[in-house]
């Protein structure tokens, strides 16, 4: 029983990685009509989003130390970021030390950005061309900012920690009456689930009580009668891809001290979301989040080592069998829409 | 003759002249010049790019006539790649049972993934392809290990039966042959200051490439290809019209399966050791790029995207920086540098930046790709106007 509960905690970070890329992308695919393939790369960008405030932040003067000798007997060079120099030496520490969470305000203009220069500037072109184009084009896209993001940051992985608050681990366990070190789970994967659960419930919010929401809810449903009503209805359609670039984006940032980014971590998950997005069914988004939550628990339910002894190699292809079930059971996916992408 | 139209069939004999002048063609430049490094008449090279051909001209089979965009295919040339290593250990080096083998295996699965995928279209039959070429990279690199070697690869042993060969006299490895003929085998012709390699490896891929070729040509022709074209055109009335076009349409998938083992097995057969990480998708996207880049749905297209990009690869990723500065060097200094780093990101690592960029373009301002960009050219050269804007029904290449 700790043992399924442990799991389930694990399974929910991935999870909640994988339902924030595919809230995203069914959100592009259902306003705009356009398959995504770069919307990973939008995550890998966010990612480093995170990588270059930390960097921004830890910029340090050298000043030249003479009362103190490093181990060649040379005066001591010592680094103080401009940070502490300029807001005294807690503030400064204490903003370096979160440099991660406050990623996300860089993160969101930057992605928004990102998001509008794409859209306008490429994917409006493709409206009217076959998916196929679209996949093609984008994939192509991905490449391209992929390839840019190596050639700025190098090809390994670059550590981003969270807070040091937020370091440790939480004995889960001893909450549920279970003995202490039982179920042990990280600080910050707890942070990134909560996250999680505020953008999706913020997406939802804005999509179900707002006006702008409503607009591009009846968008959705029928863009052109929408487009009768006088409603310039591609210029919200843009701004919705930006906040689908936006999701994307603070969902790289948060994730940083999780994995630590690497220009090829954006292709990996793009790969998996768009399992998950089929899953839950193109263009239904209650769809996308359910089955990212879905097929990030049952992966990690996979790897536990008595299903791994019965069944060999589950884990590495739990997704794919199951999209593969799904979509030979239920052709639509979970809770996916009549009449989207039947052709 | 050989059931092809007069056209097709010089056609034919001008690709089987290509082919077989390739290491003279492939080689302009004279040894130690400064164009040297742009010959692409080694051996290495040459089959790669045969091979990717072949893998291309397959792909395109499916791709190019039913429309039906697959992203699993390099699944197919991993299974090739180890059915031919497990003939090579097994029965003997020459590499003609392990190529039968790997088409087969190629055929099979795909009639297994083919038989799943295709209850599906559009982007979900991508996905499932994507997913079963995903699952089986995932289970070579982990459970599947002692048949596939997981990290490590699979290679030819000292110790492995081999049971059609002699036993080997010195100790060594035998070399991977065709009825005695070494793979490896090259003749050197020094002329002119140009060192020319024929290599029978290359020989026996660009042969294999050719017959391919024709057979797919008369593919093309046949009224199979017309009944693909057909399910490209318009599905739904095809079904109207009382057709069941799945197995035309699962056909289409196991042949160019066939082609993707055959393509596995020559690479295995050239260098002889299969790795997982020819299964991953970004194989899979690489045949696509050719075959788009070339032209889908053109007899040559996909031959000239796998040529293209192989040898695009192979030179562009060793231009570096001091080559650059030799190139530039009749600029001022300071141009000479600027250029230098405008044009530095685009080579060496960077090779895949410049292949998305150039790749984006295609798609963006040439779908039809490099086929449609000759047919522009020479429209404008023979300057027709009334060819504007207007397709042409059947392309010069087909």
């Amino acid at each position: 029983m700790d043992a399924l509960i442990l799991q389930t905690l694990n399974g929910l970070d991935k999870g909640s990685a994988y339902a924030l890329i595919a809230l995203g992308l069914t959100l592009i695919f259902g306003t705009l009509g356009v398959v995504n393939f770069a919307h990973g790369t939008l995550f890998m960008i966010g990612a480093f989003c995170a990588v270059t405030l930390q960097r921004l932040l830890s910029l340090s003067e050298v000043t030249i130390d003479p009362t103190k000798k490093d181990f060649l007997g040379n005066a001591l060079k010592v680094k103080t970021p401009y940070i502490e120099a300029w807001f005294g030496k807690d503030v400064g520490a204490a903003v370096v030390n979160w440099s991660v969470p406050l990623s996300i305000l860089l993160a969101i203009p930057v992605m928004l950005v990102v998001g509008f220069v794409m859209e306008r500037g490429l994917i409006k072109h493709f409206y009217k061309r076959p998916h196929a184009d679209q996949i093609l084009v984008t994939f192509g896209l991905a490449i391209v900012l992929q390839e840019v993001i190596k050639y700025y940051f190098g090809a390994n992985p670059i550590p981003a920690p969270a807070p040091t608050d937020f370091a440790g681990s939480i004995d889960f366990g001893v909450w549920l009456g279970f003995p202490p070190n039982d179920i042990i789970y990280p600080y910050w994967r707890m942070v990134y689930f909560l996250f999680s659960l505020v953008v999706i419930g913020a997406v939802f919010a804005f999509l179900q009580f707002t006006t702008f929401g409503m607009v591009v809810r009846a968008g959705m449903a029928d863009r052109e009668t929408v487009g009768l009503l006088g409603i310039n209805i591609d210029r919200r359609f843009t701004i919705m891809f930006g906040i689908a670039a936006v999701v994307a984006g603070t969902a790289g940032a948060m994730y940083t001290p999780i994995n630590s980014p690497a220009f090829t971590m954006g292709m990996n998950f793009l790969v998996l979301s768009f399992v998950v997005v089929v899953v839950g069914g193109m263009g239904s988004l209650p769809g996308a989040v359910l089955s990212g939550f879905l097929l990030g628990i049952l992966e990690s339910y996979a790897s536990m080592n008595w299903i791994k002894d019965v069944i060999p190699g589950i884990d590495q292809i739990i997704i794919y069998v199951i999209a593969i079930i799904v979509l030979l059971t239920r052709p639509r996916g979970l809770m996916g829409r009549k009449g989207v992408m039947e052709d | 003759m050989l059931g092809l139209g007069k056209k097709d069939l010089r056609f034919l004999l001008i690709v089987l002249l290509l082919t077989l002048a390739a290491p003279i063609l492939l080689n302009p430049f004279a040894e130690g010049s400064a164009m040297a490094q742009f010959n692409a008449g080694y051996p290495d090279l040459m089959q790669r790019i045969a091979i990717f051909a072949i893998f291309a001209v397959g792909f395109n089979i499916l791709f190019g006539l039913t429309g039906y965009l697959s992203f699993g295919h390099a699944a197919f040339i991993g299974i090739g790649s180890y059915a031919m290593v497990w003939m090579l250990k097994l029965l003997t080096m020459n590499i003609l049972p392990g190529l039968i083998l790997a088409t087969l295996m190629g055929g099979a699965f795909a009639l297994l993934i083919g038989y799943v995928s295709l209850r599906r279209s559009g982007i979900y039959f991508s996905i499932l392809t994507l997913a079963f070429a995903q699952m089986s990279f995932n289970m070579a690199y982990s459970v599947l290990t002692p048949i596939t070697g997981g990290e490590n690869g699979l290679g030819p042993a000292l110790g492995d039966p081999r049971i059609l060969d002699a036993a080997a006299a010195n100790g060594t490895i035998p070399e991977v042959n065709l009825f005695g003929l070494s793979m490896r085998a090259t003749y050197e012709l020094d002329l002119a200051g140009r060192v020319f390699q024929f290599n029978a490896g290359y020989y026996v891929c660009g042969l294999l490439s050719v017959l391919m070729f024709y057979l797919a040509l008369r593919l093309f022709r046949s009224p199979f290809g017309m009944m693909l074209r057909a399910i490209k055109c318009n599905q739904h009335r095809l079904n109207y019209t009382g057709l069941h076009s799945r197995p035309y349409m699962l056909s289409a998938f196991v042949i160019s399966g066939m082609y993707a083992g055959l393509a596995g097995g020559l690479m295995a057969a050239m260098d002889p050791l299969a790795g997982a990480d020819r299964m991953q998708w970004q194989a899979s996207g690489e045949v696509v790029l050719m075959v788009i880049l070339g032209g889908v749905g053109t007899m040559l297209g996909p031959v000239l995207g796998a040529g293209f990009i192989k040898y695009c690869e192979n030179i562009f990723s060793k231009i570096n920086d001091h080559v650059l500065h030799d190139w530039f060097s009749i600029f001022p200094k300071w141009l000479e540098n600027l250029l230098v780093t405008v044009v530095h990101p685009f080579v060496g690592q960077g090779w895949h930046l410049t292949l998305g960029v150039l790749f984006m373009l295609v798609v963006i301002f040439l779908p039809g790709g490099l086929i449609e960009g000759g047919q522009r050219i020479g429209r404008l050269i023979r300057r027709k106007p009334d060819a504007k804007g207007k397709a042409p029904a059947t392309t010069p290449a087909e």
